[in-house]
This record gives C-alpha cells, structure tokens and sequence, in this order.
C-alpha cells in the first residue's frame, strides 16, 4: 500500500521506531522565541547540556515586542526581561537570532517562509501551536511545548506518538475569491469538525480548492489546523511552491537539485490510506464571522447569532458552552450578525499579516474613512512585510483611512505587549482565537478575514463584503 | 522529574468542555522566565474579579475543595495555545491528575513531561466522578480510578506509564541513542540554514 505525504515526511525522519510506542523523530528546523524558551535553556544548563545544532535553530522576538516605536526602550520590564533573556541565551549557546532591530525580525511562522528557512518535506517545530503554519510547504510542522523545546535544543529530536492521517478536501471555485477568501475557507472547516475534530491526527488539504490557492492563502490555512484540534496541517508542494522558496536569503544552494527530489517524492501517493476524511464544497461559501468564544462558533455573515438549542443539536455540554459564550459576548440569539457593531479591528497575526493580506484589505479601505468609533490598526507579520507593503504604498493608504500602521509582532492576537482590548471592547479581528479574555481581559473577539475587518472598520459593524467587491 | 505516587484525595468537577490554555493560565502571566510559582495564576479570570476579589461562582474557591488534587472536567481539555505554563500552573495549584473525556494534543504530552497523570474516561464515567463527594484514589501502577462503589480502569501508553512512575528525564533517555542520531545526521540531505 501506499503512503500519504504525512506519512513519507515521518518515516524518513524516523530515527528509532519500536514496535509500540513513540517514535524518535529528527527535527530539521527549530524556531524559538521569547516567551516558551527561557525555562529550556534553564534546563539546559543546569544538566550541563548544549545545544545539539545551533545551525538548525532559528530565534525572533514577537510575542511580546512592542509594536510602536522600535527605537523606545520596551516599557514593560517583565516583557524586557524575557526578551534580553533569550538574547543572553542565543548568545550563550550560538544560535542566530533575529533582534527586535533586525530586518528579518516578525512573527516566527512569517519569517520562517519568508526567508526561505521553512523547506518542504522537512520536520519543523517551534514552541507555539501555530507552527502548523509551515505545513502550507509539504512539512511536517509541530507546535510543542517547553520541555519539548528543551529536549529538542539538547539532542535535536522529539519523542512523538504517531499521529493517524486526516483527509480534507476543498472541492469547487469559490465564486468570489476576492469576497470569501482561505479565512473563511478554515473557518468553515472548523465550523463543521470541530474544535476537536482534528485530535490525533495530521490533516492533508487535498483538492482543487487549495491547489487554486496562492501560498499565502494555504498558510491561512494550515495555521489555523490547531484549531481543529490536528497535531498539523500541510498541503503536497506544486510550482507555487517551489516558485515561492526561490531566492530567498536562506534557499539552500543546491535549490534546483533539491526540487526535483521535491517533485518526485513528496505527494500521496494514490493507493495511501486516510484514517478520516472530509470534504467541503466552497462554490456557495459566504464570508464567515465568530460569535462565541471557540473557533467553532463561526457562522456566515449573512445568519444570526444562533441560539444555544441550535447551535448544541442536542449536546447539553455544547449547549451550556453556547450560552456561556453569548454571555461573555454579550450577545442575544437572533441577533443578524451584520447587526453587530464593534469598537476595534486589528488586522495581524500569524494567520493574517502577510502582504497578500495587506494589499487584499487595502482594496477595501482605499479611499475610505473607519468609522469615528473604530480604532483600527493593522500589525505587518514581519519587518520584510512592513517594508514591502511601504514599498507599494499600503501604509499610506492604510493612516489615509486613519488606522493605525504598526511595527511587527504578534501584538493584539494574543495581547502580550500593549495592544489589548479593554474589557467589554468588541474586536473584529483577523487572528485564530477568539477564547475569552484572548486579547484582553473582558475583550470580545470576533475571528474574520482582512477584507471582512476592513469593511467593518469603515461602517462601524460587520458587512457582507461581497457587496463590496 | 519526581515519580508519580498514587493519589487520593477529593476531586474538583470543572465541568466545562473545550476549556482552552489561554483560560487556564492567561497570558499576562507567560513573562516570567522560570517555572515555578504559577499555581497563583491557574484559572485566573475565572478565579478573580478586575478587582482581585475572588468570584464565589467558580468551583477553586469554593472552600469544600480545597487541597484537591483531581481535576475532573469537560472534553478536549487544554485546547488552543501549546504553553507549558498551563500545567505549570495545575501543578503548582497541587494537581496531580486530569480527568476527562479527551485531551488536547500538546497538552496532554505537556501533562506527562511534568508528571502530571492525564486520564481519558468515557463521558458518563466522568459525569459520575464529578458528583462524587469523598475521596477516590488514583493508581497509575495498576491503571485503576477508586472510588467508594467502583473501580475503573484506565488506558495509558506503556511508554508514558513508565515515563511517570519512575520520574524518568526524557532527554538522558534519548542521548542513549547518541549514535543513531550521529548517523540520521550523516546521512541526511536537508541542509542547514547558512
């Protein structure tokens, strides 16, 4: 039989495999930042250990940088600390790190690809769940936690149960990409499977729908895997593929060569077998916008806040979950979600701050003005985004409509660094989570996409931006 | 790592589904650069008001489950960010087990890098357990949950059994395979980032 590309990465990373039981895993690219690193470097040394390959092992500050002026000092004096401590640590123990004044600085899973370190077929992890991300590229990409980082940094392999091979399909053409976008793509899979629905598994986006999709777009995708629950996600490598990892700053020399062993090998092949499978068909899909307080409490922008009855089918934890979100969100069954005003967008993230993003949302905003109640700021992935986008103009379309154009970082997805949500505040937001008190205490996060967060931004609540494009 | 001893003790019922590591310990509390000290931090948007005061509705302050070491709660327990921090926290706070229907994923091997004792049990199973008022017991060596009228028994990977009970540390375990590594690293084509 057969073997699915999951599979042929993890075999031919396998270093020990034992009858049952774990597998020692080789991991190729290690990517460290901030704030799951300190205590393995701790660990490290306190075992007198080093780190096995410095040369496979990549750092950046973005979870907790702040994201206005580079050149102040970071105010905040326990974000301070942990960004000089992995400073000490890469210092101490060889390994390169993008500063917060590099140019390569940004959020790890933007920078990974954009400077051609992320490489198909290859294993990757990193300390943050996201790392799925990668996948878009045909790796295998795992977020692990800190004693994994630490076991990683000391003998550059992981222990990992095998995870069984999930099947999504994405059938059809979406009839307007430019209006439902790989946003609302993930977030209807997550509406429909669940927040657990990938538990256990590594899913494999199949189908015309994601061949269809630009590199960016499949990031989108395979970012948010984590979200239902899949250890990764990742999509076979094409010519989009190999077109977007040429040239850049860290493409291996021996690129080309590297290709054509790409090209050969890193597909399922047709007789492998997926443990579970899903199809979804995106011809009629509309934008979608959450309303709870999990991923999965998504609808389209064109239904109403549903109720917990509806949403639950039956299930009477689903249901009381239900209620509780619309308590925290403070919102009433029936309610049309287009009804729905909010006080902040942001516009940023590892899912959504790639230049794709930026020029998408920036058709939207063009020549417009956010509504007087709206703040809104838009968070550049990296500092090459930033840049770029600067470069087309995108900043100054962006501050013409009064956002606010930022520096690099994670910033207000997870709200580590200044830019939170007050309680009570309502976010349209183009991150992955909208958990309870995620960007801020108190604060309400719906998830959507940039084009979706731009046109909310300018009329003050959500819209169907089909009509607007 | 210390060795896992068996347990008994009170649970406290949690009894929500999908409670994320983002609620478990929020991310204010991720700046610090050690492990030690987040037990204060478990839960604390539920745990606390803006003002601090505690909230009398969430079950960790009510007193009658105080020095609880058995978490019992909903499905895909410890979804969303993979933070270590969360199980820092339950640790610290004093819990040694987890029961619930499923886990998430990095939790559950974020759990039993700590030696915490994350258990799977069917959901009536779980529903019964978190009415139970005394104390149950925890017996890892023979994979049983006691409790007054009935023993259950529970599954766990023979590795991670192994791993918890003897307090073993995964990295010196791995370095016994130093040479197999050595040669996966001679014969791998997958460049280094230069």
């Amino acid at each position: 039989m057969g073997k699915t590309l999951f599979e042929k990465v993890w075999d031919s990373h396998t270093v020990v495999a034992k009858p049952t039981g774990p597998s020692l895993i080789y991991v190729d690219r290690h990517l460290i930042h901030e704030v799951t690193s300190p205590q393995a470097f701790d660990g490290l040394r306190m075992n007198h250990r080093m780190v096995r390959r410095p040369d496979l092992t990549i750092a950046t500050v973005d979870h907790n940088v702040p994201t206005n002026n580079r050149s102040l000092p970071i105010l905040d004096q326990t974000s301070a600390v942990q960004v000089q401590t992995l400073e000490k640590n890469c210092r101490d123990f060889g390994i390169r790190l993008f500063d917060i004044n590099s140019p390569n600085q940004g959020i790890v899973h933007v920078i990974g690809p954009q400077l051609g370190i992320t490489l198909p077929g290859t294993t990757i992890v990193c300390g943050d769940s996201h790392t799925s991300t990668h996948g878009a590229f045909g790796a295998l990409a795992l977020g692990i936690g800190t004693s994994e980082v630490e076991h990683v940094l000391a003998s550059q392999t992981l222990w990992l149960e095998k995870p069984k091979p999930f099947e999504i399909r994405i059938e059809g053409k979406r009839r307007d990409p430019c209006a439902v976008t790989a946003k609302d793509i993930v977030l209807s899979i997550i509406k429909n499977i669940g927040t657990g629905g990938g538990t256990g598994t590594v899913v494999e986006y199949r189908g015309q729908g994601i061949t269809d999709l630009s590199m960016e777009q499949r990031m989108t995708i395979c970012n948010m895997s984590i979200e239902a629950g899949a250890r990764a996600g990742l999509i076979a490598p094409d010519e989009k593929t190999f077109d977007y990892l040429r040239d850049r700053q860290y493409t291996p020399k021996n690129y080309d060569l590297l290709v054509e062993s790409w090209k050969e090998h890193l597909k399922s092949d047709n007789d492998s077998k997926f443990e579970k499978q899903f199809t979804l068909h995106i011809g009629d899909i509309a934008p979608q916008v959450s309303w709870g307080t999990s991923p999965e409490m998504t609808c389209d922008v064109t239904d109403s806040v549903p109720s917990p009855d509806d949403f639950a089918k039956g299930d009477d934890n689903q249901k009381k979950g239900a209620q509780k979100a619309l308590d925290y969100m403070d919102l009433k069954p029936g309610t049309p979600i287009t009804d729905i005003r909010i006080d902040r967008v942001f516009i940023g993230s590892c899912t959504n701050a790639r230049l794709e993003d930026l020029i998408e949302a920036s058709r939207v905003v063009k020549g417009q003005k956010i509504s007087p109640n709206v703040r809104a700021m838009v968070v550049p992935g990296s500092q090459m985004v930033k840049q770029q986008a600067e470069e087309m103009g995108l900043d100054k379309i962006f501050t013409d409509a009064r956002f606010e154009w930022r520096e690099s970082g994670c910033s207000m997805c997870l709200g580590m660094n200044p830019d939170i949500l007050a309680p009570g505040e309502r976010c349209a937001s183009t991150s992955n989570r909208n958990f309870e008190g995620r960007q801020g205490t108190g604060g309400r996060t719906h998830l959507v996409s940039p084009v979706m967060a731009a046109a909310a931004a300018i009329e003050g609540h959500f819209v169907d931006v089909r009509d607007w494009i | 790592m210390r060795p896992f001893s068996p347990v008994k003790s009170i649970v406290t019922p949690l009894d929500k589904v999908n409670v994320d590591t983002d609620q478990i310990v929020p991310k204010q509390f991720l700046k610090l650069v050690q492990k030690s000290g987040f037990g204060k931090f478990l839960f604390y948007n539920w745990r606390y008001d803006k003002d601090e005061n505690k909230k009398d509705d969430f079950v960790l302050n009510d007193p009658k489950f105080d020095g609880s070491n058995i978490l019992v709660t909903g499905d895909n327990f410890g979804c969303g960010s993979s933070r270590e921090h969360a199980v820092w926290a339950l640790q610290d706070y004093g819990f040694a087990v987890i029961i619930a229907p499923s886990f998430a994923d990095i939790f559950f091997s974020n759990c039993i890098k700590n030696g915490i004792l994350p258990i799977s049990l069917e959901p009536p199973v779980v529903k019964r357990l978190q009415s139970e008022t005394g104390p149950i017991k925890v017996d890892l060596e023979n994979q049983n949950v006691i409790t007054p009228l009935e023993t259950i028994p529970f599954e766990i990977d023979p590795h991670k059994k192994r791993t918890l009970l003897e307090g073993l540390d995964d990295i010196s375990q791995t370095l016994q395979f130093e040479e197999d590594i050595s040669e996966f690293e001679r014969n791998s084509t997958v460049p280094s980032v230069l």
